[in-house]
This record gives C-alpha cells, sequence and structure tokens, in this order.
C-alpha cells in the first residue's frame, strides 16, 4: 500500500515536470533553442495567481486563466525582445541570452514581491479521495494534476496533427528554410510556440504551487531544471517524450526517496539521466537527427 | 566571429547589469529601512551594529531582532545610557546569506560600530565571527544556535545552542510522556539542522523514546514531503520532530493535513514565525509545540511590558528571536558596566574588556531569570515549551 502512494506521489510530481517539459520540448523542436527562462515563467504564473486569488479573493478560474494571459503575453513579449533579433545569431549566444532572462525575470520578482515566502491557497478544492479504508489517500491536487497533465498532452497532439497552425509548426521544426519558402509565416509560427508554452507554464505552476503550497521568486528555477532534465530524458523536440520522460522522474525522484536515500533523490535522477543517455543520447523517443551541414 | 563575441560579450554585459541593479537597489531599499537612532547627545555614543535578515527565507526572525533591539536600546537610552554614554543602533540586512552578511558588517564597520549584536541566523553568523575576531570586536548573537558560532573568544550567545535544543526536547518529549515513538524530518544541507537532530536522537535513545524514522531533505529538494511524512505514518509515529525553519515546516504541516496524518509535531526555535507567513492557514499549526526560552504570555511584569510596547510599536506579538534580541542589548549594557567600559577605547581593547567580564555577569531577563555564560560563549538558562493555540502561542 505504502509502494502504492509512492507510485502515485510520483506520478502527480511527474505530471507537473511533464507539463513544464513541454514548454522546454517545444521550443526546442521549433526555434532550435534552450529557452532556460521558461521556469521564471512559471513563477511569474504562481505570482499573478497568488495575488489574485489569495490577495484579492478571486475565483480559482478567473485567477488561473488570468495568469495564463499573462504568462502568454510574457512568452510572446520575451521571444520578441530577447531572441527574434538573435533568430541568426549562433545558438550560444540565445542560450546565454535566456539565461541573462531568467536571472532578469528572478530579480525583477524579488523587487516587485519581495523576498519573503508566501504561502500558495490550492486551486484546487476537490476534497481527497480515501481507498481502502483510508489506508490509501489521493489529495484532490494530486487528481486534478494528473488529469490536467493528460488533457494537455491529447489536446496538444491533436491541436499538431489536425489544424493548420499546428501543421505549420512542423514544418518550422523540420526545416526552417523550407517551410518559409512553401509559405509558412515563420515568425508567427515560433511566436505561437511560445505563447502555448508559456500558457502552459503557468498552469503547471500554478498546480506546482497548489501541491507544495509556498512561493517565491526562486520557486520556478529548480522544477524548472527537472523538467528540462525530464525533457532530455524524454527525447527533447517529442511531445510524449516530455510525458514519459516527466513522470518517470517524478517517480525515480520520489521512490528513489522513499527506498533509498532521502538525501540522494537528485543524485538518483541524475545519475539514470546519465544512463540512459549513454545508452541512447537522443533520449527514450528521441528521433536521430542528422546535422545539417 | 566578431559579431558573435560582440552579441556574446553584449548579452553578458546586459545580463550581469541587470543582475547588478537589481541587487543594489534591493540593497539601497535595505539601507533606507533601517534605522540609526539614539546619537541625541554630541558627546561620545556606544554605537552598537547587528545585522540579521529582514528580507528573504528567515525574514521574520530578522525584523523582530531589529524590532526588539531598538526599543532596549531606546529603554536604555531614556534611562540614561550605558556608563552615562548615549547608544547608537544601526541594524543591516543580510537576507541570511553569509556573504552579503560580511557586507553588511563591513558598512557597519565603515559606520563606526563598536560592538556588534549579530548575525541572527548561524550559516551568515559563523561567516562575521571570523571578521570580527580578526577585528577583536566583542560580538553576542541574540539567535545563531550552532556551536560553531562561538568557536572564537570574543563571540557570545544569548540563545541555547543546537545541541542543547536538541536534548532539551528530547528530554521535555520524554519527561512529559507526549510520545514513545517519534520520527524525525531535518534538513541535512543546514548545519542548524543537523546539529540539533544529532543530540536529539542520541537524547532519545537514552531516554527510551523509540526513533522509528529520520528522514531528511536538502536545499535543493525541500518543496515535496510527502515521501518523508509517509514513512514516519506507517513508521507509526506519534510525534514529529521538526528542527527545522518554519517556510518548510508550513509546507509539512500543509501536507500532513492532505494526506491526512495528524500526529503531534513538535519543533525548536526555527518554527517560531510559522504563524506570520504570509496567506498561510494557521489551523494547520494548532496544537504545534515548540521548546523556546520565552512565552509572550508570560505573566511577569518584564515580559508584559516588552510585549505591550512591542505591540504598541509594531502592532504584533513579538516572538522569541525579539525576546532573545532584547535581552542581548541588556547584556551587552550589563557586561559594559561590569568593565567600566566608555565609547573611546578601541575596538580590540572594548572586545577584550567585555569578553573578560562575560563569564562573571548574571542577566535576569526575557528569556530566563539569572543567565549566565560561559568562557565558551554558551549561556545557560532553562527552556519552556509553548503551544499553539487559536493562532496564538501559549505556553504549556
Amino acid at each position: 500500500m505504502n509502494f502504492l502512494s509512492y507510485l502515485i506521489n510520483g506520478i502527480s510530481l511527474g505530471s507537473v515536470y511533464a507539463i513544464i517539459a513541454l514548454g522546454y520540448t517545444m521550443v526546442y523542436g521549433i526555434a532550435k533553442m534552450l529557452n532556460f527562462a521558461h521556469g521564471d515563467v512559471i513563477m511569474v504564473g504562481c505570482y499573478v495567481t497568488f495575488l489574485t486569488m489569495s490577495r484579492q479573493g478571486w475565483h480559482p478560474l478567473p485567477a488561473v486563466l488570468l495568469s495564463m494571459v499573462v504568462c502568454t503575453a510574457l512568452g510572446i513579449t520575451i521571444e520578441k525582445i530577447a531572441y527574434k533579433p538573435l533568430r541568426r545569431a549562433i545558438p550560444l549566444a540565445v542560450l546565454i541570452t535566456a539565461i541573462g532572462v531568467s536571472y532578469f525575470l528572478q530579480n525583477a520578482a524579488l523587487l516587485i514581491f519581495g523576498a519573503d515566502t508566501k504561502s500558495f491557497t490550492s486551486v484546487v478544492t476537490l476534497p481527497a479521495l480515501k481507498l481502502a479504508d483510508g489506508a490509501l489517500t489521493i489529495s484532490g491536487t494530486t487528481i486534478v494534476t494528473v488529469v490536467a497533465c493528460i488533457v494537455i498532452m491529447v489536446a496538444l497532439s491533436l491541436f499538431i496533427k489536425k489544424t493548420k497552425a499546428g501543421q505549420a509548426m512542423l514544418a518550422v521544426s523540420e526545416d526552417k528554410d523550407a517551410a518559409q519558402l512553401m509559405g509558412v509565416n515563420v515568425n508567427a509560427t515560433i511566436s505561437l510556440t511560445f505563447a502555448i508554452g508559456s500558457g502552459l507554464a503557468a498552469i503547471a505552476g500554478v498546480l506546482f504551487c497548489s501541491a507544495y503550497p509556498t512561493l517565491t521568486p526562486y520557486t520556478g528555477s529548480m522544477p524548472g531544471i527537472k523538467a528540462f532534465t525530464a525533457a532530455v530524458f524524454g527525447g527533447i523536440g517529442s511531445i510524449p517524450g516530455a510525458l514519459i520522460g516527466g513522470i518517470l522522474l517524478g517517480i525515480i525522484e520520489i521512490l528513489g526517496r522513499a527506498y533509498i536515500s532521502s538525501q540522494l533523490s537528485d543524485a538518483i535522477v541524475f545519475a539514470v539521466l546519465i544512463i540512459v543517455l549513454l545508452v541512447k543520447p537522443t533520449g527514450i523517443l528521441g528521433k536521430k537527427m542528422q546535422e545539417k551541414v | 566571429m566578431k559579431k558573435f563575441m560582440s552579441v556574446l560579450l553584449a548579452t553578458a554585459m546586459v545580463a550581469t547589469c541587470l543582475a547588478g541593479c537589481g541587487q543594489k537597489s534591493e540593497g539601497a531599499s535595505q539601507a533606507a529601512g533601517t534605522e540609526a537612532a539614539g546619537a541625541s547627545t554630541d558627546g561620545a555614543v556606544f554605537k552598537i551594529g547587528s545585522i540579521g535578515p529582514t528580507t528573504g527565507d528567515a525574514a521574520i526572525y530578522g525584523q523582530a531582532v531589529m524590532n526588539a533591539a531598538q526599543i532596549a536600546v531606546d529603554e536604555i537610552n531614556a534611562a540614561g545610557g550605558i556608563n552615562g554614554y548615549q547608544v547608537a543602533f544601526k541594524y543591516e540586512d543580510d537576507q541570511a546569506d553569509a556573504e552579503k552578511s560580511v557586507n553588511a558588517y563591513n558598512s557597519l564597520k565603515d559606520w563606526g560600530m563598536q560592538i556588534l549584536m549579530g548575525s541572527v541566523t548561524t550559516t551568515a553568523c559563523i561567516a562575521v565571527t571570523d571578521k570580527t575576531a580578526e577585528d577583536g570586536m566583542f560580538q553576542l548573537t541574540p539567535s545563531a544556535s550552532s556551536t560553531d558560532v562561538i568557536i572564537n573568544d570574543n563571540v557570545f550567545q544569548a540563545c541555547f545552542t543546537d545541541p542543547n535544543q536538541g536534548t532539551a526536547s528530547a528530554q521535555y518529549i520524554a519527561d512529559n510522556g507526549l510520545a514513545t515513538k517519534v520520527a524525525v524530518i531535518y534538513d541535512s544541507s543546514s548545519v542548524y539542522s543537523s546539529g540539533i537532530e544529532a543530540t536529539f536522537v542520541e537524547e532519545a535513545q537514552a531516554k527510551g523514546l523509540e526513533v522509528v524514522a529520520e528522514e531528511s531533505f536538502t536545499a535543493d529538494s525541500k518543496t515535496d514531503f510527502s515521501t518523508q511524512l509517509q514513512k514516519a505514518q506507517s513508521a507509526g509515529a506519534e510525534l514529529v520532530f521538526l528542527p527545522i525553519y518554519y517556510t518548510e515546516a508550513s509546507i509539512i504541516l500543509t501536507q500532513a493535513n492532505g494526506m491526512g496524518y495528524a500526529p503531534t509535531f513538535f519543533g525548536v526555535d526555527g518554527i517560531d514565525g510559522i504563524l506570520g507567513v504570509e496567506n498561510f492557514d494557521t489551523s494547520l499549526a494548532e496544537g504545534v509545540v515548540l521548546l523556546t526560552p520565552f512565552a509572550a504570555d508570560a505573566a511577569d511584569e518584564a515580559t508584559q511590558s516588552f510585549v505591550a510596547k512591542y505591540k504598541e510599536a509594531y502592532g504584533e506579538t513579538p516572538n522569541q528571536f525579539a525576546a532573545d534580541a532584547y535581552d542581548a542589548i541588556y547584556v551587552i549594557k550589563a557586561a559594559a558596566e561590569k568593565a567600566g567600559a566608555t565609547p573611546d577605547m578601541s575596538v580590540s581593547d572594548l572586545g577584550a574588556a567585555l569578553t573578560a567580564v562575560m563569564p562573571e555577569i548574571s542577566v535576569d531577563g526575557l528569556t530566563g531569570v539569572g543567565m549566565t555564560w560561559k568562557a565558551t560563549g554558551e549561556v545557560s538558562k532553562a527552556p519552556k515549551a509553548v503551544v499553539i493555540k487559536d493562532g496564538a502561542y501559549v505556553a504549556m
């Protein structure tokens, strides 16, 4: 029974990682860049929800929707100001810019909101599910997180397969120049990718803070790194890969903490990552990509 | 290549500039927030500096220390000062960070500080003690509780040391029969937390308590405690000992509530402040027991007068850190009077004089009657336990 409850905790944590990892993996697949500011967009989303819901007393639903709007706008703005001018620059320059944006967001939050910890009220009011005479308790947040993760994955896959904009994304990810020649608006497609990724970051942030209820300007950085790891683990650029990578990472982390050592759980996670990458350098579902010359 | 270099350098510059700006303006606002008060006479004054976090994770401690020390300084000045000299007090923020604490120390030295009452948190304080030892400055920390803090001869503590907190907690639990099966959740990346944990477990076993789970976390994984709580629950722990700070404790209480686990939670001074976390549901902290030298509802006159003054000035009930800081200022006064110190003494002469008399003085304060010090810097006073009831600390 303990094992089952560890497993459920792991899936719940992993679902959050998976939603965040989507942001990394989509942007990487299309713009071929690592958006290290993604974790900090999560933090901004949490603060927006916190301010509207806890300070102004809004209902959770409009609060989450507003935070998605703010994050989407923020994602597009970051892309326009910081990344678009560097579209033809070498990848390293964009990477450094992304790190700069990440620090900018953290320090801005530190100035605006202060460094003190805020306690985040869960947006989920669903009661906990008690199974097997109370021996197994699944919290409402866990249920909502897992369901949200599945819904987002399905919706996103359908969007990419069935819509024109989704097809355009696929085309840009395969060959930017050829897509442009075929009449795809590459800039608009990249902006759309950032918008979707950042909107999802808001959801991920709210779910993360609901499960682990503290909020500081550095809240986004550790889950950001873990989710990036999950994206690489599952195969960066692949959407199902983000799901598998995220959930496996969550399960390994929790089981490692439960059965091996609570101090070594992070070390175990990264050790597994190294082993996977040694065996399969492109990640679990990663495509083998030929470098273009 | 040239273009790349320029782009790279430009981004690097922008990034560092932005980071720098953020920190600088932050520093400025902290300095503006602190007060340099007291220097009312034109003659010589004792300049007492203090360092602690007024922003960041442990902000509640630093703020309490700043406020309470100011009350003590104002009282002393109103009553004629120390040996006839007025006292000037200045406080700097360090966000509980070692590097920032040393910077704060240096800027206080530029101000002319002669005695240091700080730093508030252990890690930051250890970094500063090396500097005060070099300068021979007398240092009394209100709340940094590790034994590593008092390695140098010039440093004294107004609070219990970590080993004492661990030992006293185990004794209290055993003597009052709070539980027989206990679990511990501690931060293995913090000197403070692991120090208390080690002595707690040792004493608990000596007292016949069964430690059924010893779980840890680190600074990088301090958001998810479901696994640690699960292990404590399935091991049948009736009491969970939390030698950690209130930020993590607030998550633990929330998650324990979510999974329907309701043992007695027992904490030490780090839990003090949990009721002040913004938006925290204080009903979750109901029944949490903590060991502290100070209870704000104590009936003695000194406590009541201090609590009334503090409430009037700052609108909240003072915590144990406030009381330790208030006492610390009076301890400095007692030592300075015993040594016959004057403000025209050099920093190191003053330091040597105060250090020499510390083992000889006895102070009646808010956190203990007849507090005395060993030459090592350790204080001796009796702990009290308080329980959180209806959102307030109540003596047990």
